[in-house]
């Protein structure tokens, strides 16, 4: 077997790949200090500009590595850690998955940038804005350029503090703090199973850096589906469950879109929730040797997508709609990686950052000329007042759909290929979520954008098309979300179209040594293909045209807050309870242990030690105080007594 | 010069021991049962000069010079000290018209 990984000795092009991740943070300092005393056009220069350059070495870098052979190299800088035989570098991994995450998140993260400088601009945090957001860009590059688990658990904690950040951003409101805590502690919860994993690997095999983990895996002895094995994928899959919301640690997403809707866009769709899929394809190796978890993460996955899906039929917040439907999008995800379609879930990963990110700058471009309206109820009609954002919208939302020849048919129809393949009631189910987010996306667009207007009259006079840096990514993410499908170009129109699978095939050599059933290509008849396309088109255009007879034709709008509904309606209204089961199961019962503990613990042992402590000073000293008479004679007396009993006691003792 | 040692020795050691503690106990007693400043201070003198008493004999005894330096060392501490004591107890007069110490009993809690 060739060598995969080798290192990497150009002093140029080591030090352009440390600017990718080291531009943002200079911009997160930058900004950071200077968040009051800069010009808000300074401030979105230095943001935008840093990514920029960030994404335009990233281009060149790829550019470089293509041209080279596509050979993967690792950029090592110092040793980090170095304790016992434990050595931990600080250093990048350069590989086509790398390259393509650093290309989208540093593509994406400008274009939102971009977006946020016009949709940020009545902030008055306008720098602190910028400055969590650049060094959210930090921590995320990070986590995909590490060449080791400990500096992608580094990225992982900077992304899940900026996000933390970021959801809380208008701390002055307590139900965005709550959201803020509620992400940060759900996702503590994935994290302590990631670092569980990171032990076990390290014990496992010696080492937390991706080649040597990988090649000591590929020798692996213990056979397919060992139990530590099975452990240490499961430990992951915890982590990536916490990021990317997968069942049952889900419910931060919704409430996660209580940050600025660029934020949602970036952080809590394009990126950072996919950076547990991102994970485990780099964990590929790992995750072929134990069968039994990916079938796991399969049911995992097809549960999340099922449960988000219906959930978001019946949101009437157009940003709680868009992330229900992210949580049920990376569900599909992970179903994907639960039937061993890496590609198609990578490529799904790709063309969901197009697309959702469009849509959630679509809904921000909605809310700021709403006024900060949020519910589609209050809205209608936007269409004839905000044409580019209606346009670019129905273009990401007829993506989601599946409908050809945009980009998430293409993913979504390759995805759903494997899924067959593999489990025929997984594909079903599959179908119906197809079925429901085409049904929710399409009631959200028509709610949104025709009918007439049932705002305000002051909304009205208010509406208006966003500016130029809002429009411009919007333009940007359409048309990617068009033409981004190309990538993934099924074997049925053609024989090795399929762009994103011939380059990453490299990244999975190892996985192929280790269990090369696991990784074989998908062999799937045309005619079956072409079935299968067909039927999740017509599935899709099904659910358009009753969202369209629903929203458009008898022009239903959906019952105003307080009317009664009928059980099922109100029980997916509701989010199944999911949220009030976890306060009565988790949240209460610990909030009654805690008070138990501060009662009996703090109260009386902690506070009575230290209040016991200057009790007993106070008292001894308010009886002591007496001996202080002022009387001199008695002092001079008491000095002579003890100067002998001290000469007395020395003579005898002494 | 040799001679005053000499008729320092012409007297027992232990004569001067019983001397001076003798003046250093009545120093003592002094300074605890006299209510006057002044007293209390001329006592606190007899006491010093014990010591000097002490230092003088034990040093001829041995054919030290060190104790008789230190004598005077002490001797120009305590003409300091008269000085700024003395000055002391006229601020004491002239606040509360009397030397009594048993008045000066407020400096306490």
């Amino acid at each position: 077997m060739q060598e995969i990984v080798m290192p990497f000795n150009n002093q140029a092009m080591a030090l352009l790949c440390l600017l990718i991740p080291l531009l943002p943070l200079i911009g997160f300092i930058v900004n950071g200090l200077g968040n009051r005393k800069l010009a808000k056009g300074m401030v979105s220069l230095i943001g935008c500009g840093t990514v920029l350059a960030s994404f335009l070495i990233s281009v060149y870098l790829f550019v470089d590595f293509t041209a080279n052979g596509s050979r993967a190299y690792t950029v090592d800088f110092y040793n980090w850690i170095s304790v016992g035989n434990m050595q931990i570098g600080f250093s990048f991994l350069i590989d086509q998955l790398t390259l393509l995450m650093m290309l989208m998140v540093t593509g994406i993260g400008f274009l939102i940038h971009l977006y946020s400088a016009g949709y940020m601009s009545h902030d008055e945090n306008f720098g602190k804005f910028f400055a969590f957001i650049n060094l959210f860009m930090f921590s995320m590059l990070l986590l995909v350029m590490g060449s080791n688990y400990v500096m992608m658990f580094v990225g992982w904690e900077g992304v899940g503090l900026c996000s933390y950040l970021l959801i809380g951003f208008w701390n002055k409101n307590t139900n965005y703090n709550n959201a803020a805590k509620k992400a940060f502690v759900m996702n503590r919860i994935g994290d302590l199973g990631f670092l569980l994993a990171i032990f076990l690997i390290f014990i496992t095999f010696g080492s937390v850096s991706y080649p040597q983990v990988f090649a000591e895996a590929a020798r692996y002895t213990g056979g397919i589906d060992s139990t530590v094995m099975i452990t240490i994928t499961l430990l992951l899959f915890v982590g990536a469950m916490g990021k990317s919301a997968q069942i049952p640690l889900f419910t931060w997403l919704p409430d996660a879109m209580a940050g600025p809707t660029p934020v949602s866009a970036l952080i809590h769709a394009a990126t950072m929730v996919t950076a547990g899929i991102y994970m485990v394809i780099r964990s590929n190796v790992l995750y072929v040797l134990a069968p039994s978890t990916m079938e796991v993460i399969a049911i995992v996955g097809i549960a999340t997508a099922l449960l988000a899906a219906t959930i978001g039929l019946a949101q009437n917040d157009i940003k709680k709609v868009l992330a229900y439907s992210t949580v049920s999008q990376l569900g599909y995800m992970f179903l994907a990686l639960g039937v061993m379609a890496f590609d198609s879930s990578i490529f799904h990963v790709l063309t969901h950052a197009f697309f959702k990110a469009l849509l959630f700058l679509g809904a921000g471009s909605v809310i700021h000329a709403m006024s900060n309206e949020q519910d589609i109820r209050f809205m209608g009609g936007l269409r004839k007042y905000l044409p580019i954002t209606f346009l670019t919208f129905l273009i990401g939302t007829l993506a989601i759909a599946g409908i050809p020849p945009f980009a998430g048919f293409f993913s979504k129809d390759e995805l759903l290929a494997h899924v067959w393949e593999h489990n025929k009631l997984m594909w079903g189910l599959g179908l119906l979520t197809s079925f429901m987010t085409s049904f929710y996306m399409f009631r959200l667009v028509f709610l949104t954008f025709f009918g007439t207007f049932r705002g305000t009259e002051a909304q009205k006079s208010h509406l208006h098309e966003s500016p130029m840096s809002m429009t411009l990514p919007l333009i940007v993410l359409a048309i990617l979300s068009t033409i981004g499908g190309f990538l993934g170009i099924p074997a049925v129109f053609g024989e090795n179209m399929h762009v994103l699978q011939n380059y990453l095939a490299p990244i999975y050599g190892y996985a192929q040594v280790a269990n090369a059933a696991a990784v074989a290509p998908l062999h799937i008849d045309h005619a079956t293909e072409w079935m299968l396309m067909g039927i999740s088109v017509a599935v899709a255009v099904v659910a358009i045209i009753l969202a369209y007879v629903m929203y458009v034709s008898k022009k239903q709008v959906p019952a105003a807050e307080g009317t009664q509904l009928s059980p099922i309606h109100n029980l997916i209204y509701n989010k199944y309870y999911i949220d009030e089961l976890y306060n009565a199961i988790i949240v209460r019962p610990l909030m009654w242990l805690s008070s138990v503990f501060h009662k009996v613990f703090d109260v009386t042992i902690v506070d009575g030690i230290v209040n016991g402590v200057g009790k007993f000073v106070m008292q001894s000293s308010r009886t002591l105080r007496f001996a202080q008479s002022g009387a001199i004679g008695f002092y001079i007396l008491l000095m002579v007594v003890s100067i002998a009993l001290i000469l007395f006691l020395n003579f005898f003792i002494g | 010069m040799n001679q005053i040692p000499e008729i320092i020795r012409t007297i027992p050691l232990e004569y001067y021991l019983f001397f001076s503690t003798a003046l250093f106990a009545i120093g003592v007693i002094g300074v605890l049962t006299r209510r006057n400043a002044i007293i209390i201070f001329m006592c606190v003198e007899l006491m010093l000069n014990a010591a000097n008493i002490l230092l003088t004999a034990l040093s001829a005894y041995r054919g030290d010079t060190n104790g008789q330096v230190f004598v005077f060392f002490i001797m120009a501490v305590a003409a300091a000290e008269v000085c700024v004591g003395l000055a002391i107890i006229v601020m004491i007069y002239r606040n509360i018209r009397s030397t009594d110490v048993q008045l000066l009993n407020r400096l306490k809690w």
